[in-house]
């Protein structure tokens, strides 16, 4: 999941309306959030109806948890499904890029992966997003109407576009659905 | 993974570049004895699809194939493959808890030794002897600055980088607690700053590669941020018993501040300093500063 400019308040309704058994991993890469990736968690912790968490190098993806991405660095997911980060060059501006992340956590979960771009002000994630939908995943991008901020929504459905396009109140319930078996 | 006779040229395809990539490091490793196989995949792959894009090659095999046979592409491939990012005093508590809690120590030595383990292109080893010059320590100290990118290195020795970089380092340099401006340790020339020569006296820059490499020197602090983060489990692990047996007993060191040691059995031998920066102490020695 990636978003940007407004991000912050998007994702907190948005996790506020995750059905609390879903039992998939999920990985938040915001542009907006905090230098200090602890405060970030505590802040969308107090909205989530999962568990809000750092991800940390080296460590597996959790399944039913939320993983931030620490500011500063590139988060990626391995092959092996374990975080990664790196310190390489910014890749559309940002670091962390959800470019990076959506590429890697595409090769390493193909067909099973929901991609969901939000809010956003530049255009990172559209190509990570379009890797994602090459590989047989699924594209939930936010309608940039909805959006506070329509660029990084708009460049998404432009480069990759999506199998669905809906306003933020309607993407939760959709990942419900999507995931819970 | 199955031979299924498609094409090169059909719609690129994720297993078909794994393939590739394998073949990639397996050429560089026989060909020109470089040994990325234990680099973590995700973003060494990112990388070599990189160069593919900015060497125009159209494929991996490709560049595979220059690899082989065109001569000087070594230096390209190693240069794309290699991270010279960083910035001056990044993390500036790490900056600052290393002068207020590592060099007090360290100055009860008559002769400090540094190794900065990737050095990239210097930017930390000029604000480590800045820093040491300021605690006073700089004379009898000694840094080895290495790095397997020989380029990289050139471009640490002559300590130029972008005048844009300059505002954030010093903030940098101020949150570590820098005495003086970091203005007085550069000059500026059109759009780019050069870092006083003199804060290179006392540094030997070397060739050194954590993979294949041995120890080459007795060390009181390691620092060694952001490099691990590119290894695999078993080499993170190989590559901290290499730090562990070149530091002296009590010896720092230091990783990036996101790194975790939770997988590499030869992290038992360190003993946290300041846990959350990870700064590190060998051998079972009560922490620093407490």
């Amino acid at each position: 999941m990636g978003c940007s400019a407004g991000g912050l308040s998007a994702l907190e309704s948005l996790l506020a309306a995750l059905d609390p058994q879903l039992p998939q991993p999920l990985v938040v890469c915001c542009h907006t959030g905090s230098a200090n990736v602890d405060l970030l968690c505590e802040l969308l912790a107090g909205h989530s109806t999962l568990p809000v968490i750092e991800a940390r190098e080296r460590e597996p993806l959790q399944p039913g948890m939320v993983h931030i991405a620490p500011s500063g660095y590139h988060l990626l997911v391995e092959p092996d499904r374990r975080f990664a980060l790196s310190v390489d060059p910014r890749v559309s501006f940002a670091r962390p890029s959800i470019d990076v992340l959506f590429d890697s956590a595409a090769e390493a979960y193909r067909d099973t992966l929901v991609g969901v771009v939000l809010t956003g002000a530049n255009k990172d994630g559209a190509e990570g997003l379009a890797t994602i939908r090459r590989l047989g995943g699924v594209a939930i991008v936010q309608e940039p109407g909805d959006a506070e901020s329509p660029v990084m929504p708009q460049a998404a459905l432009d480069h990759a576009g999506a199998d669905h396009r809906l306003p933020l109140a309607a993407i939760a319930p959709l990942l419900n659905r999507l995931c819970l078996p | 993974m199955k031979p299924d006779g498609r094409p090169a040229e059909s719609v690129p395809d994720v297993a078909l570049e794994d393939i590739e990539v394998e073949l990639f490091v397996r050429a560089l490793q026989l060909g020109h004895g470089y040994d990325f196989s234990q680099y973590s995949p995700a973003s060494l792959k990112r990388r070599v699809l990189q160069l593919v894009q900015t060497q125009q090659t159209g494929t991996i095999s490709e560049l595979t194939a220059r690899l082989l046979h065109e001569a000087g592409f070594l230096q390209t491939v190693l240069e794309g493959l290699s991270v010279p990012v960083s910035e001056m005093f990044r993390d500036p508590d790490v900056f600052r808890t290393l002068r207020e809690q590592v060099f007090p120590l360290l100055a009860s030595y008559p002769q400090i030794n540094i190794w900065q383990a990737g050095c990239a292109h210097g930017q930390e080893v000029y604000s480590l002897a800045i820093l040491l010059e300021e605690a006073g320590l700089y004379e009898r100290t000694q840094i080895y600055a290495t790095d397997f990118n020989e380029s990289a290195l050139r471009h640490a020795q002559e300590g130029i980088y972008p005048a844009k970089e300059a505002q954030l380092w010093s903030r940098n340099y101020l949150a570590a607690g820098g005495s003086h401006t970091l203005a007085d340790y550069y000059s500026a020339r059109y759009e780019l700053i050069k870092l006083d020569q003199r804060l290179r006296r006392n540094v030997i820059f070397a060739n050194h590669n954590l993979v294949t490499d041995e120890v080459f020197c007795e060390a009181h602090l390691v620092l060694c941020r952001n490099v691990l983060i590119y290894f695999s489990d078993p080499l993170q692990d190989r590559t901290l018993a290499l730090f562990r047996d070149s530091l002296v007993r009590g010896g720092f060191l230091c990783l990036g501040t996101r790194e975790s040691l939770d997988f590499a059995p030869s992290a038992a031998d360190f003993v946290p300093v300041d846990t959350g920066l990870r700064i590190y102490r060998l051998g079972p020695r009560t922490p620093a500063g407490e």
